[in-house]
């Protein structure tokens, strides 16, 4: 499963440009299901198995947009100014390495830094394609670029930049090869735009109209030297999520993704995250509503050139994932 | 390409088009209040629309269908609202305390000439003259609490709690420039307008008169549940901030610049413009010979930002015509800049077809 890790963390891809990577994910998923389609905003929806007696129709949402940035201006230099796309935070920008979706390259540089202790803005910050004039630069305003870093395997942990959310959509992708039988209707979500606000899942969840479903996203961890304060760890198991700030999951889902875990010995560990927002939340409020939860990777260094995920973990959340399709679902 | 079309004319900004945009602007229709601009819109369409609604939030939906087969279903939205005031509280002799209604610079209120409620009577903001005010006082912004818009007391009994009011300026043309109140958005307005009467027969063009955008996209995000097009363009003004930077440096943050042309959007808070759509209009622009720019990707949002999230999901976009000194008492833009998104729209209508949005 490494390789398609690295496969889908290494594609670019942010959000509103996730047309290469759809592809690639397709590619891997034709074959495995008996339904492949692309909606209005771009989602790649994938579903697997009818409804038999007992199922249900289920939603799983792993997005595959990546943050990134979107040029402003080139001055007439040739120097390119940005914007981010998602939660890009200047500290993690200076000389990262930007791949364009024209295929472009650059280097971040910023402005004089006045002081230290302060982290200047992106609107400092600026991309140094080798240009030297507006003429010759080969991106214009408008174009979108993601941050460029090769995958780490460090064994054990992985890293590399968009285990956010890609790692997730290689466990769907391997979630989807190793589920055979099914009483279930399983609508395997590739979403779009998940990094601007959950956007792709909100109109994927409206066309899928699921009767129960879950995202598969990364979270936080707190097991960093003075990080912040958090029960989830790298290597403990896949993480149940009861809540974050975009919603409460459901706790018959909840319950559900706890039971499967024990009834199968897949290592677990609940997660309550303070900050951020999954599909999930799109997905409890489309239409009349839905009962909806998350299933995460813990993750340290989101929205990092550096994400890292322990490798158990990953192989833990397939488990998990595909054991709670593979059965009648009681709520 | 539909060959069998009926070449439709196309729209051009003379002295009629002036006129209306000069009554649309001269309107007043503050978010939750669009009625004035409404009835305007109504009596310019009833004939050339084959069906026209006002739905539950007061959307003005108009249909104006094509001919022959796979017609695109695309929906144009243009806002209808304004940003302005509402009277709050009545503080005796025709002075009131308001709140402002959308994004309004409280700096910029001051002394500024209003027109309040559906009689249009004429008021001022008002706020203590130089004469009494401490240094300290004139380095500050003077908070919205103390400011009141003042009618005099004749028309001191006509106005009540929950009256909209907006600036009073007064349409203007000076030379190639419009200087108004309101060209966001009754520049999109009469774009509109236009598209309905010479809309070509390859698409069914469902036109959205939009309520409340300025409060929160309210209006679109109805109206686009209702229709559920195959696509839909947001048409609006965006503020141009073009003027040179005080230190003779690049202007790196212009969003938009008067005389070039209409601005296509890529991204904003609200919308990543579908990729297609933004290939579609450039292409369009270029095979057409008309200029056009892309907004500066950033903040701010449009109609486009509530529009494609409804429903399974709705291919959107966004064009604006560009405008100076936006959400204030006065704009200034370019005739020319709406003549050229009105030629662009036009151009894209008559040349969509489904394959625009194939992948």
């Amino acid at each position: 499963m490494k390789e398609l890790i690295k496969k889908l963390i290494e594609t670019p891809g942010p959000s509103g440009s996730e047309h290469v990577i759809r592809e690639v994910i397709r590619k891997e998923v034709e074959g495995l299901a008996d339904e492949v389609r692309v909606d209005a905003l771009g989602n790649l929806i994938v579903r697997k198995g009818t409804k038999a007696e007992g199922g249900m129709r289920v939603m799983i949402s792993a997005h595959i947009d990546e943050i990134g940035v979107m040029v402003t201006h080139v001055d007439e230099n040739g120097f390119a100014r940005f914007i981010a796309i998602g939660g890009v935070a200047p500290h993690t920008c200076l000389g990262g390495r930007v791949w364009f979706m024209n295929g472009a390259r650059g280097v971040i540089g910023v402005e004089k830094i006045e002081s230290m202790d302060k982290i200047p803005g992106l609107e400092s910050f600026y991309i140094d394609t080798g240009a030297t004039s507006r003429e010759n630069c080969p991106v214009k305003v408008g174009d979108v670029g993601g941050f460029e870093r090769p995958m780490l395997d460090l064994g054990a942990r992985l890293v590399g930049k968009s285990m956010d959310d890609r790692v997730a959509a290689a466990v769907l992708v391997e979630s989807l090869r190793q589920l055979k039988e099914t009483p279930n209707e399983v609508y395997y979500v590739f979403s779009v735009q998940e990094e601007v606000g959950l956007r792709g899942a909100t109109t994927a969840a409206f066309g899928v109209a699921p009767e129960v479903g879950f995202a598969v996203d990364v979270t936080r961890t707190g097991d960093t030297p003075k990080g912040a304060k958090m029960e989830v760890s790298l290597g403990k198991g896949a993480a149940v999520k009861v809540r974050d700030s975009s919603f409460i999951a459901d706790p018959r889902v909840v319950n559900w993704m706890v039971n499967t875990a024990e009834a199968n010995g897949i290592p677990y560990q609940m997660e309550v995250l303070e900050r951020g927002g999954t599909d999930g939340y799109a997905i409890q409020i489309a239409r009349a509503g839905a009962p909806a939860g998350c299933v995460s990777v813990p993750c340290r260094y989101i929205h990092s050139p550096s994400e890292m995920v322990d490798y158990q973990d990953v192989l833990n959340v397939v488990k998990l994932v595909t054991a709670l399709v593979a059965n009648p679902i009681k709520l | 390409m539909n060959t069998n079309a009926t070449p439709t004319p196309a729209p051009v900004i003379g002295a009629e088009q002036l006129e209306l945009l000069e009554k649309l602007c001269n309107a007043c229709a503050v978010s939750g209040d669009e009625g004035e601009v409404r009835a305007i819109i109504t009596e310019q369409l009833k004939d050339a629309a084959d069906e026209m609604r006002t739905d539950a939030l007061g959307n003005l939906l108009v249909t104006k269908r094509g001919k022959g087969e796979n017609r695109v279903r695309v929906m144009i939205a243009a806002h209808m609202d304004e940003v302005g005031f509402m009277i709050m509280e009545d503080n005796e002799g025709g002075i009131f305390r308001f709140d402002t209604v959308g994004g309004l610079d409280v700096r910029q209120l001051v002394g500024k000439p209003v027109l309040v409620g559906k009689e249009h009577l004429p008021g001022v903001i008002g706020a203590k003259p130089i004469h009494f005010c401490k240094r300290e006082e004139l380095e500050q912004t003077i908070p919205l609490e103390t400011l009141k818009i003042d009618v005099g007391p004749d028309n001191a009994g006509k106005v009540k709690v929950g009256d909209r009011a907006t600036f009073a300026t007064r349409f203007t043309r000076i030379g190639p420039s419009l200087r108004a109140k309101a060209l966001d958005n009754r520049f999109g307005v009469a774009t509109l307008i236009e598209l309905v009467k010479h809309a070509p027969d390859n698409v069914d063009l469902l036109a959205a008169f939009t309520v409340q955008e300025e409060v929160g996209l309210r209006g679109a995000r109805v109206s686009g549940f209702s229709l559920d097009p195959d696509l839909a363009i947001a048409v609006d003004s965006t503020p141009a901030n073009d003027l040179p930077a005080w230190d003779d440096s690049e202007n790196i943050s212009y969003n938009t610049r008067l005389g070039f042309g209409p601005a296509i959007y890529v991204m904003d808070s609200s919308t990543i413009a579908d990729p297609r759509l933004v290939k579609f209009l450039a292409a369009t622009a270029e095979a057409n010979g008309i200029p056009y720019q892309f907004r500066q990707p950033g903040g701010g949002g449009t109609d486009a930002g509530a529009i494609h999230r409804q429903r399974a999901g709705i291919p959107s976009i966004s064009v604006s015509v560009p405008g100076r000194y936006a959400h204030s008492a006065a704009g200034l833009a370019r005739i020319e800049d709406w003549e050229n998104t009105l030629r662009l729209l036009q151009a894209a209508l008559s040349q969509l077809t489904p394959a625009v949005l194939q992948r």
